[in-house]
């Protein structure tokens, strides 16, 4: 046989490549998702839904739109557009006025991240910063409707304000909260709040769902929810430190802040060790601002604090050199000393 | 069964192509091209000419230093040529060209030595060095050079048997057809270096030949253990296997012996028993021939400087579809672009594919997922190392020891955004050795400027 006429290419190895590729892992929590906006639906009605359809189809459109008008390759495939688009509507309440939504969605894929070069380049999670920044509409931003309301497509968005289990918290009221929802209705997530983050139980369920498809590590949920768990148990606002701990952990968006945002690959450190000390500082500030801040959340800006923090987690945990049992600080040649690193 | 490393993959193995198959005998090929260069170290210089006859086993390249191995002719017949011919490393390399009269006629120089049982180390050791021997897993270093460096140091000596390289089966077939002469090479391994036992390390997906050879050690009473291996590559990299086998860690920079450990391949071992015991160099290697590519997979024995295209040949040919050809395993082996390139000592597979396996992707992007790392048995963090060598940072890179890496291919093998890692690692080594050799080079002429004032 002739081997002259075949097509052949040369290339450095490795010459085979895993099949999961960045758009199937963010398939994969997309997939997580599902239940809990299934549950968004029941609870909150179908305006749930349209808002997650209309969140994910802006933030699509924005990142299509600005790599078409920059002649930047079609990033739409690795899926990460749409995962923040559903993130995005998690984090409002059922009653946000659509353009408010894509003024998020604008901003978390146009300013968060391709203005800073795309996937893997933000340094700020989207969905949280679109969060911070739809806070200027406070006013609708914290419009909550009730358990198993029925919000309606279009949205009859009255006045009404129904409190969520974290304005009780604030208050300190835990006596209230307990009787307006008992335990297995927090956990099951028949209460208020953000579209997204009711149902404590199937986020965990999702995120279980991401830890054992490899796609999360446990560190960062466990080192994150322990740490709120371990604060509000030994600092109690009340007499009862075991029950404030559980409505601290399951009200609010801890489970979803902890198993989906602050997991984010782009705005989270890369090593293990790294990661536990990321959900160790998201823990010490989510309580920190419920304890004594004004807002009664603390989980977006911990996390978006946090963010900030990962390069530098980053830089000064690094893992024991193979064959080396303790290292030295690496040496410098004197002439380099207290100079920048010089570049090509 | 433990797997003592770090991280490492799970790629589907594809050895069921193979594993079953036993070893065929590849029909003598018409000629064959004898490198002078098919180990790590100093290439030989020629000692045949052209027109002379050559005989299977004779000498046809005498190697110029210690860190180098002599080369044979593995057919009889004369040399047509004496000059540089491609190579498998892509470039040309000084070789000799045998035509094969078929006769096979033994060297007559060759001789089982008299008595192999009173013979000293360094003895054997001499006598590996005759025989050509190398690290025929595909390093291709000098076991002389390993023996003797090693001598006094080593207290554990680990035979690898792992072959965790998807496809691969050749040494799997070895250990199948011919685990006494495995055992014999054990048995003076285990004299050279004064150890009661011999680490035999197999992967457990070779569970069949780990269960043979334990019997087979039981009925000899070799001085030999089988260590049974979690299936994880790279179980088989020498500094992974040593870390496995006896949880001990090579130093940057250093070689096993540093740490009291020698490893050999289970096909380099059984060459030695050939050497000691039956007087003949090394010429026949098994090669597995495999790959979505190839119309008939098999594991051949043929002559080294055999062309690819002779082994392909013998399988029925490639599919028209095949797009890439490599010479060794999927992760860490070459590709190769011209068919009359020859079999090498360090040869263990050749492989076609015809299916898009490396499912690269135009524009590669990092999503920071830090996968690279957990899976890098060097401990290295590839994610940063990428950025540096992308940004041109050589002191970083330096820092961040890509010199450490093995480029074993994981974390270009698990990386989601497809990123061309060990490729970028090549490259910044290669950068950062030349920018060593260059100040290397302006210290000596510094040096001689003062001499002269």
């Amino acid at each position: 046989m002739d081997y002259k006429d075949l097509n052949l290419i040369g290339s450095s190895s490795p010459h085979i490549r895993t099949k999961d590729g960045a758009g199937h892992i963010m398939g994969e929590v997309l997939i997580a998702l599902v239940l809990p906006l299934a549950f968004a639906v029941y609870n909150f009605g179908p305006r749930a839904l349209a808002v997650t359809a209309v969140s994910v189809a802006g933030c699509c459109a924005f990142e299509w739109l600005y790599r078409i008008i920059l002649r930047k390759n079609n990033t739409l495939g690795d899926l990460s557009a749409a995962v923040t688009g559903v993130l995005i509507s998690f984090v409002c309440p059922v009653t946000i006025p659509y353009w408010i939504l894509l003024i998020g969605d604008f901003f978390a894929i146009v300013v968060v991240k391709q203005l800073f070069g795309g996937v893997g380049k933000n340094f700020l999670n989207p969905a949280l910063a679109a969060r911070a920044f739809m806070l200027c509409w406070a006013g609708e931003m914290t419009r909550w409707v009730g358990p198993r309301s029925s919000v309606a497509v279009t949205g009859a968005i009255d006045a009404m304000t129904y409190p969520t289990p974290m304005s009780y918290l604030h208050e300190n009221n835990l006596a209230d909260l307990q009787s307006v929802y008992d335990l297995p209705k927090m956990f099951v997530g028949l209460i208020g709040g953000s579209l997204g983050e009711v149902s404590a139980m199937l986020l965990i369920l999702g995120g279980l769902f991401l830890i054992w498809r490899r796609v999360i590590t446990w560190c960062i949920p466990v080192s994150y929810i322990g740490t709120v768990a371990a604060l509000t148990f030994l600092f109690p606002r009340g007499n009862d430190p075991v029950q404030w701990m559980l409505y601290n952990l399951l009200g609010g968006g801890l489970m979803l802040g902890a198993f989906f945002m602050a997991t984010d690959y782009v705005t989270s450190p890369v090593s293990r060790p790294g990661q536990v000390i990321f959900g160790l500082g998201c823990g010490l500030i989510t309580v920190f601002i419920r304890y004594f801040g004004s807002y009664n959340e603390g989980v977006c800006y911990s996390i978006l604090i946090m963010n900030l923090t990962v390069w530098i987690i980053d830089k000064s945990i690094r893992p024991r050199r193979f064959g080396v049992v303790k290292e030295r600080k690496p040496v410098r040649a004197p002439e380099n000393r207290g100079k920048e690193v010089p570049k090509k | 069964m433990a797997q003592a490393f770090f991280g490492g993959i799970h790629p589907n193995d594809c050895k069921a192509a193979t594993n079953k198959k036993p070893v065929e005998t590849l029909p003598p090929p018409q000629r064959v091209v004898i490198p002078m260069s098919l180990h790590i170290g100093a290439p030989c210089t020629p000692c045949v000419a052209v027109g002379d006859q050559v005989t299977v086993g004779q000498k046809v390249g005498d190697a110029p230093a210690f860190v180098s191995a002599p080369v044979h002719a593995s057919i009889s017949g004369r040399v047509a040529a004496v000059e540089p011919r491609i190579h498998f490393s892509g470039v040309p390399v000084m070789s000799v060209v045998i035509e094969n009269d078929f006769n096979d006629t033994p060297c007559p120089g060759l001789t089982p030595v008299k008595d192999p049982d009173a013979l000293t180390p360094e003895q054997i050791s001499a006598l590996v060095k005759e025989a050509g021997i190398v690290g025929m897993g595909g390093a291709t270093f000098p076991t002389h050079v390993k023996i003797s460096s090693g001598l006094g140091k080593v207290d554990t000596v680990i035979v690898n048997a792992s072959e965790c390289e998807p496809y691969i089966t050749s040494d799997h077939r070895i250990l199948l057809e011919h685990p006494e002469e495995v055992l014999g090479g054990v048995r003076l391994l285990a004299r050279i270096f004064g150890v009661d036992r011999v680490h035999i390390a197999i992967e457990a997906n070779k569970a069949n030949a780990a269960e043979m050879l334990r019997l087979k050690i039981e009925e000899e009473k070799a001085p030999a253990v089988v260590d049974v291996l979690r299936t994880r590559y790279p179980q088989g990299a020498e500094k992974q296997l040593c870390q496995s086998i006896t949880g001990r860690q090579v130093p940057p920079g250093a070689l096993p012996a540093s740490i009291g450990c020698a490893v050999f391949n289970i096909v380099t071992t059984m060459a030695i028993h050939t050497a000691i015991y039956g007087g003949r160099p090394v010429t026949h290697r098994v090669v597995t021939v495999s790959g979505s590519g190839v119309n008939e997979p098999k594991n051949l024995l043929c002559p080294i400087g055999t062309p690819i295209s002779d082994l392909l040949d013998a399988c029925g040919g490639v599919k028209k579809s095949t797009f890439k050809i490599l010479m060794g395993g999927p992760m860490m082996g070459h590709s190769q672009f011209d068919m009359s390139a020859p079999i090498g000592k360090g040869t263990n597979a050749i492989l076609a594919f015809c299916e898009k396996e490396e499912r690269t992707v135009e524009h590669p992007a990092c999503i920071r997922c830090g996968k690279c790392i957990s899976v890098c048995p060097m401990h290295l963090q590839p994610v940063f190392m990428y950025q540096y060598e992308q940004a041109g940072m050589l002191p970083a890179l330096e820092e961040a020891h890509v010199l450490d890496c093995i480029e074993c291919g994981a974390c270009t093998y698990i990386c989601p955004g497809r990123l061309h890692l060990v490729q970028a690692f090549r490259a910044g080594k290669q950068l950062i050795n030349n920018a060593r050799a260059a100040a290397k080079a302006a210290a000596a002429a510094a040096e001689e400027k003062k001499k002269e004032a």
